[in-house]
């Protein structure tokens, strides 16, 4: 093994990287718009919600609570009749409906207790549940805020004090652009990787090298070192300007930190693209290959929802993957502000499947250069 | 020679083609320029010039692949660029485009390869299989009928192209290059073949290019091609009187344009002075190499002295390149040793590698990087020191005469600039020995003696060891010695004149095909002259099968179903995107129904109790009780509890203050704190809602055990009733809206592909000049994947309701009419992308990308349609996913069935014809 070598040839990667231009605009755009976007197109748990109601009652009360519901969280919601409820939920043109029921401000003041009834389609898991605590908790408000003209309401003795820590607004902006920030790390180091070795493959020049006095590891490994520094530097910079700088999203953590645990994870994934490359061959069959293993990896790896909530067996095998433990990492160092005295246990992970993938793609690729 | 086409009436006879001002750009590049020329037909017509003058774009237009775009090209008595004339002639026209197989499909068998032409010219069954039989024997493929395409040798795979073409009895056969890198001896068969087919089918004219001047001799008459433009037309005989050359390589190059003449020079090959005869540069003995029952290189050995120029020759795959790799040590040979100066070659020792200079043979530097880069840097992993580097880059630049183009980029430059290139980089480290693989396959000649001259220079001058394969005779004639090698055998080894005299005196070539002939003959039993005999019987028979000749109907479903099955042949013979297909989508489900789950469960929280009283185990227990939490061991302090929290092991903290369950009881104000870890806002927004819901019934509970009953009266009571869903699980609402997506991306990407696929290979070069439209085309490669979709929905709905449990409530009947509809709908939609893409990769993403968004954003998963604004109402109210969603979350979940799901079925079904419209009007019948 010679360093110089490994040099060499990763110039050339570099060089060979810089006159691509569709590559080079990949990765722009997967660290910047792709970001930029994801973290201000996060959906709001409720965003224009379709609500009808129901009103029976035509009470004060009853259009008191019909105008509570404004938009951002609620469209203005549409009055309907009983015998519209089942059709509109069916064909899905609602995703809850309030029914009013006549003589409920009568019944109410007569403190006979009448049933406000929401109606919630659950096929919409998303909204569903937090959609109808928003609603009752609306409801609520505006029947205690007509009742208290009546009577004055005791107060309640035991209060919850209740604190999101590290993100204190639940905004969700900042999860996705840290998140996306994450997953253009997977998806660039395998692409840039793989396509260097299948390019390389595809234009015969994998044979030349191979007649020089250069052998299959300092080819991986120039091919590692030059596209993982390229993803390395790109995700530096669009934490630094687009995600601290244009999309002030704070950050908890040692950002140098990050990096670091980012370096080792993109020894184990640019390894990972070299594997791919050698099992599709060409070009479009590790695109296919592609859809079949990120989209697993990043979905299972706990990046997009808590792995608690997932079966035991898939929160095993995934401990196998290197995504698993570098999100764990980037959500610890960047949001809740680890440090490496809590995060050790992911970076000795991160190496030593980094070294396995490694070690077994080299084996991979001197077969594929027979 | 000039016999008159029999029996048709409808164009002059004599006259096939007639090119009139023809010119053809390609970008900013002229392939042709002004071609004005009359073809006779009942001949043989030669097309010569080197590679990239336009020969293969004036067949093309001839044939009507491609659209003209500059004068008038008459075909048959017709116009080519008028549609209805295409449709006429094409059943008339055979072409095999150039590359070896590149009109073949190599995962299909020889048989089903004819047996889809076949199909495509309307043949029944029984004719096509007498047919096929016939043209098999006649070529002598039929021993090979069910191997694979792309297992057949070069001169295999193009007596198949030629089988395929012949199907049909064609007027006119356009051959392009159709024996480059063919061994002599199929060389010959080949031509012989062809004569007897035009023995038995008098009329036929026969039109094909060559890059081999020996061949083009035997032609009736010639077109000669440089740069897009006519240098000469005539007969052999008349191109030599002309320019008063002795062969029609001289003859070619005296019929170029000045300029280009006087860089020419005579190769002149000084003999070699036999200085130090003792040094042995490259010894093989008894190589050998086996890629497992394949025996690619057997038993060879030879010795090449220092200096000395020794040629390889043989057809491709022979076993060339494979005893060159073993040479270089890039591939270790199975028995048998290779020696360079003395010295076993080992893959690992990697100071051999250093004496060695290697050409591949295809281009193959780094066009990414420029002249110089290149050869820097070739120079610095041959480990050259680096202050000598820059001098010897000057210096290999003006040996191989680079100078002017340093700073270009290699793609930019004419092949033969390239190839010394190569030269220089092979060079670069003053290697003793020069491997050449084929270096000169594809120059023009004048650059190809330029060459030469560059290799006896090295080999004369500086004593350079040079080992060169090639197919071209005339290069093997300029080595010192040669060696024949045939299917992985050195036949001879000697200098080229002695071998020529050894066998009849004739030329060198004569010599190969004598030699190959007794290989063959030692090998296998079946001598040639059955072939002969056969090959005339056969064009006999299908001379008469020309009467029945099947009429074109505008559509044809043999047509559809021979797409359809060849596509699904291929399909299956292609792991990686027959995974996709069939599994591909039960594996992103089972991702899917994991991995988006938003159940909130087993979440784990902790507690520090600084109580300890009954009242607070109480509040602790009723959070730990409940299947959403877990508990894990209590907290200490607050530093445990900030270090827990920053490790993301709790997701929740509740701190219960001191004095806690004596406060509740004296009615007294206090608070517990609860803290949520907000790294992942929608998780911490459901256990917000988690814990205000238990903290408000722990309340109510208190209230009534210390109140009673009427405590829990409140002003009114909200029933929330959650429909269709109950229990709330995340699985039976996303399972539903999961399906619809996967029944798109995936069956729009593979229908795609279908097409940009053979866009990309080439054989879409079928479809342009067969009998088949555009709509047969489509339908035909769209069947096999709508019925690979409902395969899938199948799948994925048993997924669903078996394994992940969802219950399904509605009609059966009315999902699987929708998914049908729908799965149509979503095929079409990739045939309607692959009009706007060439290569894979980019259909493959671009599919993905332009499917993916509208289905997830504006498709009603998760905000309704009905709420969505601006641009995003108007997609959700036109894309198909929106309207299949609604079917199967209405049959799934809601109950529903056929008649309460009118409006997205009649949605369905407008859109079906649009799309196959759209996509059929797109497709072009013509490359452009």
């Amino acid at each position: 093994m010679r360093t110089a070598n490994i040099v060499q040839l990763g110039m050339k990667e570099l060089w060979g990287l810089f006159r691509n231009p569709m590559m080079l605009m990949l990765i722009v755009y997967a660290f910047t718009v792709s970001i930029y976007t994801a973290s201000k197109a996060q959906p709001e748990t409720l965003n224009r919600a379709a609500l009808a109601i129901v009103d029976e009652d035509k009470s004060p009360v009853a259009t008191r609570i019909i105008t509570a519901f404004n938009p951002p969280y609620f469209a203005i919601p549409r009055l309907i009749s009983q015998t519209e409820i089942e059709g509109r939920m069916d064909a899905g043109l609602d995703t809850f409906a309030l029914n009013i029921p006549p003589n409920f401000q009568r019944d109410m003041l007569a403190q006979r207790t009448p049933t406000i009834q929401l109606n919630v389609d659950a096929t919409r898991m998303s909204q569903a549940f937090t959609g109808a605590g928003y609603i009752q908790s609306i409801v609520t408000d505006e029947v205690s805020e007509f009742l208290a003209r009546y009577r004055s309401t005791a107060p309640l003795p035991i209060d919850l004090a209740l604190r999101a820590r590290f993100n204190p607004e639940l905004n969700k902006g900042w999860f996705g652009a840290i998140n996306n920030v994450i997953s253009s790390v997977t998806m660039l180091s395998i692409i840039l990787t793989g396509a260097a070795l299948i390019r390389e493959r595809e234009h015969g020049t994998i044979e030349h090298l191979l007649v020089m006095p250069v052998t299959p590891f300092e080819i991986m490994a120039s091919k590692i070192w030059s596209m993982g520094l390229v993803v390395l530097l790109a995700a530096s910079v669009s934490l630094v300007f687009i995600v601290q700088g244009l999309l002030s999203v704070p950050i908890g953590g040692s950002v140098p930190l990050f990096l670091f645990g980012t370096a080792l994870y993109l020894f184990a994934m640019t390894s990972m693209g070299i594997f791919l490359a050698t099992v599709g061959g060409s070009m479009p069959q590790f695109g296919l290959l592609l859809m079949l293993v990120l989209m697993p990896l990043q979905m299972l790896s706990g990046a997009t929802t808590p792995r608690e909530s997932m079966p035991q067996i898939i929160q095993d095998i995934m401990l196998a993957a290197p995504n698993t433990h570098f999100v764990i990492l980037a959500q610890a160092v960047l949001f809740r502000g680890a440090g490496l005295t809590v995060v050790w246990p992911q970076f000795v992970a991160l190496l030593v499947i980094g070294a396995i993938l490694f070690s077994f793609s080299l084996r991979r690729f001197r077969a594929f250069l027979r | 020679m000039n016999r008159p086409s029999i029996g048709d009436d409808r164009h002059p006879p004599g006259r096939v083609v007639r090119l009139e001002a023809v010119s053809l750009s390609y970008g900013q590049t002229r392939a042709l320029d002004a071609i004005t020329v009359d073809i006779q037909g009942g001949c043989m017509v030669g097309l010569i010039g080197p590679d990239g003058v336009g020969k293969s774009s004036l067949l093309s237009l001839v044939a009507g692949a491609r659209a003209v775009q500059e004068g008038s090209v008459q075909v048959l008595g017709g116009d080519m660029a008028d549609a209805a004339h295409r449709r006429l002639t094409c059943p008339q026209i055979a072409y095999m485009p150039q590359g070896l197989g590149k009109n073949l499909y190599p995962t299909l068998s020889v048989f089903e390869n004819v047996d889809f032409f076949g199909r495509l010219f309307g043949h029944d069954r029984r004719e096509r299989e007498r047919r096929i039989d016939q043209l098999l024997e006649s070529t002598g493929l039929a021993p090979f009928a069910g191997r694979p395409a792309g297992k057949l040798s070069g001169g295999m795979k193009q007596k198949l192209g030629l089988c395929c073409s012949l199907i049909h009895d064609p007027e006119l056969l356009i051959l392009d290059e159709p024996t480059t890198g063919v061994d002599p001896l199929s060389r010959r068969q080949f031509w012989q073949l062809i004569d007897e087919i035009r023995v038995s089918h008098p009329g036929m004219s026969v039109i094909v290019a060559t890059a081999y001047m020996e061949e083009a001799a035997r032609f009736d008459w010639l077109v000669a091609m440089d740069e897009g433009r006519l240098l000469a037309t005539g007969t052999p005989a008349d191109l030599l009187r002309q320019t008063h050359a002795t062969n029609l390589d001289a003859a070619f190059i005296a019929l170029l344009p000045e300029t280009q003449r006087r860089a020419h020079r005579e190769v002149v090959i000084p003999p070699r002075t036999i200085q130090d005869a003792g040094e042995i540069a490259i010894e093989a003995e008894h190589l050998t190499m086996r890629f497992g029952d394949f025996t690619a290189v057997d038993n060879v050995s030879f010795r090449i002295p220092r200096g000395e120029i020794f040629g390889f020759l043989g057809s491709n795959g022979c076993g060339k390149t494979t005893t060159m790799k073993m040479l270089t040590g890039l591939l270790p040979a199975s028995e048998g040793t290779a020696k360079l100066f003395g010295h076993e070659v080992d893959p690992s020792d990697m100071d051999v590698r250093r004496r060695v200079g290697y050409m591949s043979q295809a281009f193959s530097l780094y066009s990414e990087l420029t002249v110089r880069q290149n050869l820097e840097l070739h120079a610095r992993l041959f480990r050259m020191l680096p202050d000598t580097i820059a001098d010897r880059v000057d210096e290999m630049a003006r040996r191989f005469e680079l100078e002017d183009i340093m700073g270009m980029l290699p793609d930019a430059l004419p092949l033969g600039v390239r190839q010394r290139l190569s030269l220089a980089v092979a060079m670069i480290h003053g290697p003793d020995i020069l491997i050449l693989d084929e270096p000169t396959s594809g120059v023009d000649p004048v650059a190809r003696d330029g060459f030469w001259q560059m290799l006896s220079d090295l080999s004369r001058q500086d004593n350079v060891t040079i080992f060169v394969s090639t197919h071209f005779m005339n290069e093997a004639e300029r080595c010192d010695r040669i060696s024949l090698m045939h299917a992985g055998k050195v036949l001879v080894s000697d200098t080229p004149q002695r071998l020529a005299q050894q066998r009849g005196g004739g030329s060198l070539e004569e010599a190969f095909v004598a030699y190959l002939q007794d290989a063959i003959d030692a090998t296998e039993v079946k001598p040639s002259n059955v072939v002969r005999a056969s090959a005339l019987d056969a064009a006999e028979a299908s001379g008469h099968g020309a009467t029945n000749s099947p009429r074109t109907h505008s559509f044809d479903l043999r047509r559809v179903s021979a797409y359809t099955q060849r596509e699904s042949l291929e399909l299956r013979r292609d792991p990686i995107r027959a995974t996709l297909a069939i599994l591909g989508s039960l594996i992103l489900m089972f991702v899917m129904g994991y991995g988006i789950n938003m159940d909130v469960e087993n979440l784990t929280f902790a507690a520090m109790d600084r109580d300890g009283t009954t009242i607070s185990r109480d509040y602790i227990l009723q959070i730990s009780g409940s299947r959403y939490f877990t508990e894990m061991p209590p907290i200490v302090d607050y530093d445990d509890l900030d270090r827990r929290m920053l490790s993301g092991e709790l997701s929740l903290a509740i701190e219960i203050p001191p004095g806690f369950g004596r406060d509740v009881a004296h009615g007294r104000n206090v608070e517990i704190g609860a803290w949520v870890d907000g790294a992942m806002p929608s998780r911490a927004e459901t256990v917000r809602g988690y814990v205000q819901a238990m903290h408000a019934q722990w309340l109510t509970e208190r209230a009534r055990q210390i109140y009673g009953n009427a405590a829990t009266v409140g002003d009114f009571q909200l029933a929330v009733r959650y429909r269709y869903n109950p229990d709330l699980k995340s699985i039976v609402a996303m399972a539903p809206g999961v399906i619809p997506i996967l029944l798109l991306i995936i069956p729009a990407i593979l229908a795609a592909l279908s097409v940009v696929r053979e866009k990309e290979l080439g054989s879409i070069t079928n479809f342009y000049v067969t009998p088949v439209t555009r709509l047969e085309f489509l339908l035909g490669k769209q069947i096999p994947y709508v019925m690979l979709g409902m395969v899938n929905f199948l799948l994925l709905t048993a997924f669903a309701v078996f394994i992940f449990r969802v219950p399904f409530t509605g009609s059966f009947v009315a999902l699987a009419g929708g998914a049908f509809l729908y799965v149509i709908i979503t095929t079409a939609m990739g045939l309607l992308i692959s009009a706007f893409m060439s290569s894979q990769i980019a259909a493959i993403f671009t599919t993905a990308l332009l499917t993916m968004i509208p289905a997830t954003q504006y498709s009603g998963l998760i905000d309704p349609v009905s709420s969505l604004q601006g641009a995003g109402a108007i997609i959700g109210r036109i894309y198909p996913t929106a309207h299949f969603v609604t079917i199967t979350r209405g049959t799934f979940s809601k109950g529903l069935d056929l008649a309460d799901l009118p409006g997205p079925f009649i949605a369905l079904l407008v859109t079906i014809p649009i799309l196959l419209v759209l996509a059929t009007a797109l497709l072009k019948k013509q490359a452009s």
